[in-house]
């Protein structure tokens, strides 16, 4: 299966390799640069590249590339999961994945990466798991075992690993029993220049945060379960429970996990929050344009829009714009001729505008096309689906947990096509 | 330097290797595996020295040479490293190993640092011993001689109480690649895979696959334990002995026969990579085992329970050909069983069961795949990328599948360019006469994409369109031309081509568009373009006669300064002119000949030549020359735009010889359904022995009611010989009545069968039947059920747990109609087992054969479990007092109308027992309640799992 993996930086230095089977040249990399060369844009080098001997799979995240080495057929999925499941795990370990903090880290990186593959197969891949296999670095621990000589490496295996519930360890204690789910959604949409809806769809997600002393057994159950219709879980999911009953039964891994994802596709009737009135202009005659765009609430249940930012990719021909903000502040950069505009909460009363000229290029003609709009904003407290937790139970254990839940709804790909 | 060396063997190394030495004598068993070993050993005598007495061996000069020869190569920069290493305390140890690693890391070479690393492999600290682990795996192939010394302590290792130690020694021993030890590395998986924690098993499994790569020539001795570990039924070892399977002897389908239920069975549970592993393996042999479904697509939707009644051999034997397709039951539990797979959220999995059900399931039933591939989008782009590319492939041969989600192939501006180039592909698969006008005003604005490549790849895309749908054809023609007069060179240059190859294939006139073009010629500079636009003059030059000269008197004049392609295609307009309208234009082709007989590129004036011999007629030319301008202008075929995708059907989706379009190496074929199916009795289990071991003599008279029930069935008749129990196992055994009587004899076998038991079993197909018209809610059942185990004794504590999951299936049955059927399966199980059962009473609560998992007519993967385990569980439940291991249903009554949805394996039970003294508390919680099945198998998991820790327990801690 996965006989290598490197680590590539954006400037194109290996800086970490492993390996699971016999070493592999790191010149196998060059291939990799090459098609690099020829993608110009990072996010277009292909995922997977053929080379005479070996296959290159790689994944592209937080400006790292991840290349995984192989050499007979095998899942491109797989390997590619399984590289975005070793970037989760790395920030799950330091907080963030960068190309330092994997530098400084370098011994627990191997020794995580140790356990994941056996001879190239996923061994442990379960966060909690490896938790145990190795602890994650923090200030406090590096003091004690600096002084005491202790170390981040546990002695004892994991009793996930070979119990029935192998996401969740035993012996789990809290002052505090707390469970907390967020109900995300985000809004994917295309609206198209007369600001009617090309496709939307929402993409859901529910977060959970439970801190339960030992092995608490959860349902949750919803007020309109059959909105999730298309859905993904966490494998502590009891799937038959569901299927008859449409309630969520769980033994929930310790901390923080993503209970389960879900999707309300395009075909489904989905509230647009928000609407862009917008005039962008080119003549042909000047080289002057207009621009004007105003944001403003829609279908929002009465809720308020917040964190609202407009961006835009303006064509190359724009040199540099002259706009006034009703409020908040934008910026243009004129060389990657990215606008932006942090807007932030929107006033029903008073509508933010953002109104001025643009200049082109002089003697350059007339873009052919307007730019699109991306939109991004939160509204709190609101499922966008209409979906809504009816109640949540805990058996199995005595206490009295403290339980929340949260509602948010935010853009995901929200453009408006002018 | 001697200094140093002379206190490295005194101090440490000595003390250290002696042990070593020691160690590896007392470990390597005298008897047989001696003899293995030492017959390798042979072959370098020193060597064999060194592992077992190199107490002796350390003072010889050979031991100082090999020393002096890595120190005499190392860098002095290292030299501080060494030190820290041969100190005593471990923090300076500890220190010196994170730099290596971080060398190793950096891939800079520490390969010198070999002699001093690997004496520290004894080491107490945990985390110095990891990391050497991690510095010999890395090194130990390039300093094979100093890597032996460090093999006798995982030998040691390897017999540590700590599953974890014996674990990691196995994985260490057996990721050192030194071809030498391979008799030692084949010793230790063989025992590794008789351990008793599924870890180590699994670290065997996965061992296996090292020493394969490592000597290719043990592998029949390694399918061996491959064999053996395939029948393991922890979920842990699952995945990674198919893994194993896979790598070394993929060929070997009959190993797959008999675990192939099981392996059905346990998917669900197993971990997520296991899983993909395993899919992809059984779609393979579904295909060789299985007939196809496909053939009869249509029939099968209404009659789909009869799928499952009806055994595929019993037919054939009986009426073949005469009834529709039918199919194997084990066909149908692969597909039943990895349907809940396609919620995973591991992106492999769900694609893993996209491909099994395109592959092997009927057509009918593909299309709920499509669902959760379109979910799948939202992931990073590498998974939209190869999701997106098996998703073109299948919506070139099943459009319907996914027409209802063309909206979510709609392309996004901040979409990276393959992505985008992948969706318009789906697109264009898509489209149809009814959703093209939408697809077109999408396409509109795609063209003014700022990307131009997408731009130009929208524009082909547009041009398929117009060719696949004749409706459209004229307003994309129209669309296209209107692009021409686009600023972007690159757009228009597509629009050209695509012009071209569209009027190609539309002989109507189009004068207007060829004049248009020819207009462009002045400003276009793309080649491809250009020449395209001469190609089409010259094709039409009849139907354009005053425009064709004069373009060739303007391209004559460029044609020094022009590309080689449009060159060619200015010979070849000049070619069709001379023909055409020699008088216009004969000197200026014989110009243009001219110019190309001059010409740097040999292709053009081998063109010239040849073309001035075909058409210019002089005395030598001979016949061709007559029929020039029927061969210049002969009737052309029209291009077919075709998909990129077209031809990789031929690959098994979502394998990388799929994503690349060329076999990869260690590619493995789909083969074709076979024609006639194989015999489908070999992946019977044979649990006969199992239970007649547990059963009383006077069992088999007992027998003689259900056999005529299943009298009928083909397969009864023919292994008439083997018990009775075999055939019951068979699900298939009562689709005999099914084909005879259809569907009205489910009930009357029923009755047939219930006359045998008790009362119970009445109120219980009453319950069922009410579930079968919906009139009862899934708690009713329970609350008879509660009834049930408050009025039943315990004698039929067991038959009522199986009651328990089956009206669990009941409630599902709205949904699956298939589960009907199987109720019916799982209720004469009941009834033969309470008909046999009063005499296995005492055994009862342990007895496995009571958990039988409901759902699959086979699957009693008991033989597996090892003897003396058997014994163990009987013990224990002799001894015990009856609530020990208490079934799930054996709860007390109000434990259940508090949780009633703790049936099965849900619940957490507890388990005591007198053999132990110990009260353990086991939750065992599992998805595999989701399944159908695996009442029992998660009873005698757990179990398992609990001896294994009370063995471990009594053995070490």
């Amino acid at each position: 299966m996965i006989h290598s993996l490197f680590l590539i930086n954006s400037s194109g230095d290996i800086f970490l390799e492993k390996h699971w089977k016999s070493v592999v040249s790191r010149s196998v990399c060059d291939y990799f640069f090459e098609a690099q060369e020829r993608a110009t844009e990072a996010e277009n080098v292909p995922p997977v590249i053929s080379t005479p001997h070996h296959y290159l799979l790689s994944v592209y995240r937080h400006k790292i590339f991840f290349v995984a080495v192989i050499q007979t057929e095998v899942p491109p999925l797989f390997v590619i999961e399984f590289l975005h499941r070793v970037v989760d795990t790395f920030q799950d370990y330091f907080g963030v994945c960068s190309e330092p903090v994997i530098k400084d880290n370098v011994v627990v990186v191997y020794e995580v990466l140790e356990e994941m593959l056996d001879n190239g197969f996923p061994l442990a891949t379960e966060s909690n798991i490896l938790k145990e296999l190795i602890k994650p670095p923090t200030i406090l621990r590096t003091v004690v075992n600096t002084i005491t000589g202790s170390t981040n490496v546990g002695d004892q295996l994991p009793t996930g690993q070979l119990s029935v519930v192998p996401w969740r360890r035993t012996g789990v204690k809290y002052t505090n029993n707390e469970a907390y789910f967020d109900v995300i959604e985000e809004i994917d949409a295309i609206i198209d220049k007369s600001g009617s809806t090309v496709t939307a769809e929402i993409q859901g997600v529910i977060d959970a945060c439970v801190k339960l002393t030992g092995m608490p057994d959860l349902t949750l159950s919803f007020m309109n379960p059959r909105l999730l219709d298309d859905v993904s879980f966490h494998p502590c999911v009891r799937f038959k429970r569901w299927e008859s009953e449409r309630i969520l039964s769980f033994i929930p891994p310790d901390g923080n996990f993503r209970l389960l994802s879900y999707h309300v596709s395009a075909q489904n009737l989905v509230a647009i929050p928000v609407y862009v009135k917008h005039n962008i202009s080119f003549r042909d005659s000047s080289s002057l344009g207009r621009f004007e765009i105003t944001v403003g609430p829609k279908q929002t249940m009465g809720k308020s829009i917040e964190g609202v930012t407009v961006s835009s990719q303006m064509p190359r021909g724009v040199l540099s714009m002259n706009l006034t903000p009703s409020q908040g502040t934008h910026t243009f950069d004129p060389v990657t001729k990215m606008l932006s505009w942090d807007v932030g909460k929107i006033n029903p009363q008073k509508l933010p505008s953002l109104k001025g000229t643009m200049s082109l290029q002089a003697g350059a003609s007339k873009p052919d096309e307007n730019p699109t709009i991306n939109l991004q904003f939160k509204i709190q407290q609101l499922a966008i689906s209409g979906l809504k937790v009816n109640r949540l139970d805990m058996y199995g254990e005595k206490y009295k947990p403290f339980k929340g839940i949260k509602y948010m709804t935010k853009a995901g790909k929200f453009q408006v096509r002018t | 330097m001697s200094s140093n060396s002379f206190a490295y063997s005194e101090q440490s190394g000595g003390g250290e290797a002696t042990e070593l030495g020691q160690e590896a004598t007392s470990t390597i068993s005298p008897s047989g595996a001696f003899g293995l070993f030492s017959s390798d050993m042979k072959k370098s005598p020193e060597l064999f020295h060194l592992v077992t007495v190199p107490s002796d061996f350390l003072k010889t000069e050979f031991f100082t040479e090999i020393l002096k020869c890595f120190r005499d190569k190392a860098d002095l920069r290292n030299e501080d490293l060494k030190q820290m290493l041969e100190s005593n305390k471990d923090s300076a140890k500890l220190d010196a190993m994170k730099r290596i690693v971080g060398m190793i890391a950096k891939g800079k070479n520490a390969s010198d640092l070999f002699p001093a690393v690997v004496k520290n492999v004894a080491s107490k600290n945990i985390e110095i011993k990891k990391l050497v682990y991690v510095y010999l795996v890395r090194y130990a192939e390039e300093q094979q001689d100093l890597a032996l010394l460090s093999i006798s302590t995982f030998q040691r290792a390897l017999k540590d109480p700590n599953q974890l130690i014996r674990a990691s020694a196995l994985r260490v021993l057996s990721s050192i690649r030194v071809p030498i030890i391979v008799p030692i590395m084949m010793l230790a998986i063989k025992e590794a895979s008789a351990d008793l924690s599924p870890y180590v098993r699994k670290n065997a499994a996965h061992a296996i696959q090292k020493l394969y790569s490592l000597d290719p020539e043990q592998k029949e001795m390694l399918i061996e334990i491959i064999e053996k570990l395939l029948k393991d039924k922890s979920t842990l070892v699952a995945g990674s002995v198919v893994m194993a399977f896979e790598e070394v002897c993929p060929d070997r389908i009959d190993l797959i026969h008999k675990n192939y239920r099981k392996l059905c069975n346990l998917l669900v549970d197993v971990e997520e990579w296991g899983q993909v592993v395993i899919i992809h393996m059984l779609t393979r042999y579904a295909r060789t085992q299985f007939v196809s479904p496909w053939k009869e697509a249509d029939g099968l939707e209404d009659n789909e329970k009869d799928f499952y009644d009806s055994d595929e051999e019993q037919k054939e034997k009986t009426d073949k050909g005469k009834k529709p397709y039918t199919m194997d039951p084990d066909h149908r539990l692969l597909i039943r069983n990895t349907k809940p797979l396609l919620q995973s959220r591991n992106a492999a999995v769900v694609m893993a069961v996209a491909q099994l059900y395109w592959h092997i399931a009927p057509k009918s039933e593909a299309g709920i795949i499509s669902k959760s591939l379109v979910r799948l989008l939202r992931s990073n782009r590498e998974v939209q990328y190869i999701v997106l590319q098996n998703i073109a492939t299948m919506s070139i041969q099943r459009k319907g599948m996914f027409e209802p989600y063309l909206k979510s192939f709609y392309v996004r501006s901040t979409d990276p360019t393959m992505i985008k180039i992948l969706k318009l592909e789906i697109l264009t698969n898509l489209a149809n006469e009814a959703n093209i006008s939408t697809l077109l005003r999408e396409f509109q604005t795609y063209v003014k994409s700022q990307d131009k490549q997408f731009a130009a790849a929208t524009i082909q895309t547009i041009g398929r369109c117009a060719t696949n749908i004749s409706e459209v054809t004229d307003t994309c023609l129209t669309g296209l031309v209107c692009l021409l007069s686009n600023r972007d060179e690159i757009v228009v240059a597509e629009s050209v081509v695509v012009i071209k190859k569209l009027l190609q294939m539309q002989p109507i006139q189009h004068g207007e568009i060829i004049k248009h073009m020819a207009k462009l010629l002045d400003s276009i500079t793309v080649p491809v373009a250009r020449a395209s636009i001469l190609w089409l003059i010259g094709e039409n030059c009849e139907r354009v006669p005053k425009i064709a000269p004069d373009v060739l008197r303007k391209t004559a004049k460029s044609f020094t300064g022009e590309d080689d392609l449009v060159k060619l295609q200015i010979l070849n307009l000049g070619a069709k002119l001379y023909l055409t309208n020699s008088k216009q234009t004969k000197l200026l082709t014989q110009y243009i000949l001219n110019l190309g007989k001059y010409d740097q590129n040999y292709d053009i004036r081998d063109r010239t030549r040849f073309i001035r011999q075909l058409i210019v007629p002089n005395e030598k030319s001979g016949a061709l020359s007559k029929y020039a301008k029927k061969i210049f202008l002969a009737q052309k075929p029209a291009p077919l735009l075709e998909s990129p995708f077209k031809g990789r059907d031929h690959y098994q989706l979502g394998t990388l010889s799929h994503t690349l379009n060329t076999k990869a190496t260690g590619y493995l074929e789909l083969s074709n359904w076979p024609e006639v199916a194989p015999d489908p009795s070999v992946r019977n289990v044979e649990v006969i022995e199992l239970a007649k071991e547990w059963t009383p003599a006077g069992k088999a008279k007992k027998e003689n009611p259900d056999k005529k029930f299943y009298s009928e069935s083909a397969e009864e008749e023919e292994d008439s010989s083997e018990s009775s129990s075999d055939s019951e196992s068979e699900s298939g055994s009562e689709s005999g009545e099914q084909d005879d009587e259809g569907d009205s004899s489910e009930d009357s076998s029923e009755h047939e069968s219930e006359s045998g038991s008790g009362s119970e079993a009445e109120n219980k197909r009453a319950a069922k039947k009410n579930s079968k018209t919906k009139g009862k809610s899934d708690s009713e059942d329970v609350d008879k059920e509660n009834e049930n185990s408050k009025t039943s004794d315990s004698s039929n504590a067991e038959s009522s747990s199986i009651e328990d999951s089956s009206s669990d299936s009941a409630s599902e049955s709205e949904s699956e109609s298939e589960s009907e059927s199987r109720k019916v399966t799982k209720e004469k199980e009941n009834k033969t087992k309470q008909d046999r059962n009063p005499l296995t009473k005492d055994v009862s609560l342990l007895d496995l054969d009571d958990f039988n998992p409901v759902s699959t007519p086979v699957a009693r993967p008991t033989p597996a479990l090892s003897p003396s385990l058997i014994a163990d569980l009987e013990g224990l439940n002799l001894s015990a007092s009856s609530s020990v291991i208490s079934a799930p249903d054996a709860q007390a009554p109000d434990a259940q109308a508090q949780q009633p949805w703790l049936t099965g394996p849900a619940a957490p039970w507890h388990v005591g027992s007198s053999w132990t003294g110990a009260r353990t508390r086991i939750p065992c919680i599992g998805r595999r309640t989701l399944n159908h099945c695996a009442t029992r198998e998660a009873l005698t998991h757990s179990l398992y799992f609990l001896y294994a820790l009370n063995l471990a327990k009594n053995t070490a801690w």
